[in-house]
């Protein structure tokens, strides 16, 4: 490890972006695959902790990329993978902005975005399997995970006071 | 002008999602821009509150800001420049900053807005990751993480049943079938996401085409 892990950082993040349709919580699984399993970048815990860390801090979901650079390379590490995250996709939709309105009723238009509609939901459900199977480690674990999913999807909660109540369960010793 | 944008008469009311049905070619194209044009300095301060405001996804107070508060666009062109960010790849919101940013004030407004939006949620994210990288290792903060971060992939289920119930409820039609096999290659096979996407976004993409 002598290398910069700068280059690697960009270069990942910045294909990744490319595929990332969905957004960020779509890649996931993708990052965990190169963070955790191939660079050797971080552990389970500490990629299950930086998602948390990026889903509890108000923005973008895009965020958890500028933790994982900064774990690996320091301030530098988190300008490097951000910039690689957003910035060749900021760049292509500055230009396709300019153009969109000739081609916004075209028909392959609509059948790329249908097309892309279910691949992403394929992609962020992956996302949420790969976060459980790395962080919820016991059965109350995963008992909070799915309570909190059951009242996220039928009610209208804040969810901040979802965070906040598995804060508390994890610092009383429950999870 | 006044034509096309029927409600912009109406604005001191509140309630504006009930507006005139809109030409939109007229509304659309770069001639007619709306009647409101945000200063660089109103778009860097919009982005950066709906930045802080939202948290899991920001676009709900996006469009809160823009459509309702400033009124900068109607529902309608919201909903294009929406579709547009989606319709690229990378993170939408970003996306999203970028081309409002461009349509307003160019070069110089995309980034503007773009800075906006990511600038004062990085400063937080930062503070976080240091007091991380301080006290990570003490018990009590790592229990505390894994109650959020149990919380957090609920929250995340309860998105994918969100997306999956109009697509599941349908009709049976090949949507489901694709969700099922990005599910499995990344999720079951952990295959690389360039590997999954390349492989079925042309499938899924033609069998939107041919279902039109």
């Amino acid at each position: 490890m002598n290398q910069s892990p700068l280059p690697a950082l960009f270069g990942y993040f910045a294909l990744l972006s490319l595929f990332a349709v969905g957004g960020a919580n779509a890649a996931i699984p993708e990052m965990h695959r190169i963070a955790v399993d191939v660079m050797h970048w971080m552990n389970d815990r500490q990629f299950a902790d930086t998602f948390a860390i990026a889903q509890v801090s108000p923005g973008p979901n895009v965020i958890i990329v500028t933790l994982i650079g900064y774990h690996v390379a320091g301030f530098l590490g988190a300008a490097v993978a951000t910039i690689g995250m957003c910035g060749p996709t900021c760049v292509l939709a500055f230009f396709v902005a300019r153009t969109w309105d000739r081609f916004k009723d075209a028909p392959w238009r609509i059948a790329i975005q249908g097309g892309l509609v279910p691949v992403s939901l394929g992609l962020i459900g992956a996302s949420a399997f790969v976060l459980a199977r790395t962080s919820d480690h016991n059965i109350y674990a995963g008992l909070l995970t799915a309570v909190t999913a059951v009242v996220a999807f039928a009610t209208r909660v804040n969810p901040l006071w979802l965070f906040v109540g598995g804060g508390l369960l994890g610092l009383s010793g429950v999870i | 002008m006044s034509g096309i944008r029927a409600g912009a008469d109406l604005r001191p009311g509140h309630l504006v999602l009930l507006r005139a049905p809109c030409n939109l070619a007229a509304m659309s194209s770069p001639a007619a821009p709306s009647p409101v044009q945000p200063s660089l300095l109103e778009l860097f301060r919009a982005f950066a509150i709906v930045s802080l405001s939202g948290f899991g996804g920001a676009l709900p107070w996006a469009r809160r800001m823009i459509v309702e508060r400033k009124r900068w666009m109607t529902a309608e062109e919201f909903a294009e420049a929406f579709a547009l960010s989606q319709f690229l790849p990378g993170p939408n919101v970003i996306n999203f900053s970028v081309v409002f940013g461009a349509r307003f004030g160019g070069a110089p407004g995309a980034a503007v807005a773009l800075a906006g939006l990511l600038g004062p949620p990085l400063i937080i994210v930062l503070v976080l990751a240091m007091l991380y990288a301080r006290f990570g290792d003490l018990e009590m903060l790592s229990r505390i993480l894994a109650g959020m971060t149990a919380a957090a992939v609920g929250l995340l289920i309860a998105m994918v049943g969100k997306m999956a119930a109009p697509i599941f409820l349908r009709r049976w039609n090949s949507a489901p079938l694709v969700a099922i096999a990005a599910f499995i290659g990344v999720a079951i096979l952990g295959w690389p996401l360039p590997y999954v996407f390349l492989g079925l976004a042309p499938i899924s993409i033609a069998l939107a085409w041919f279902k039109r």
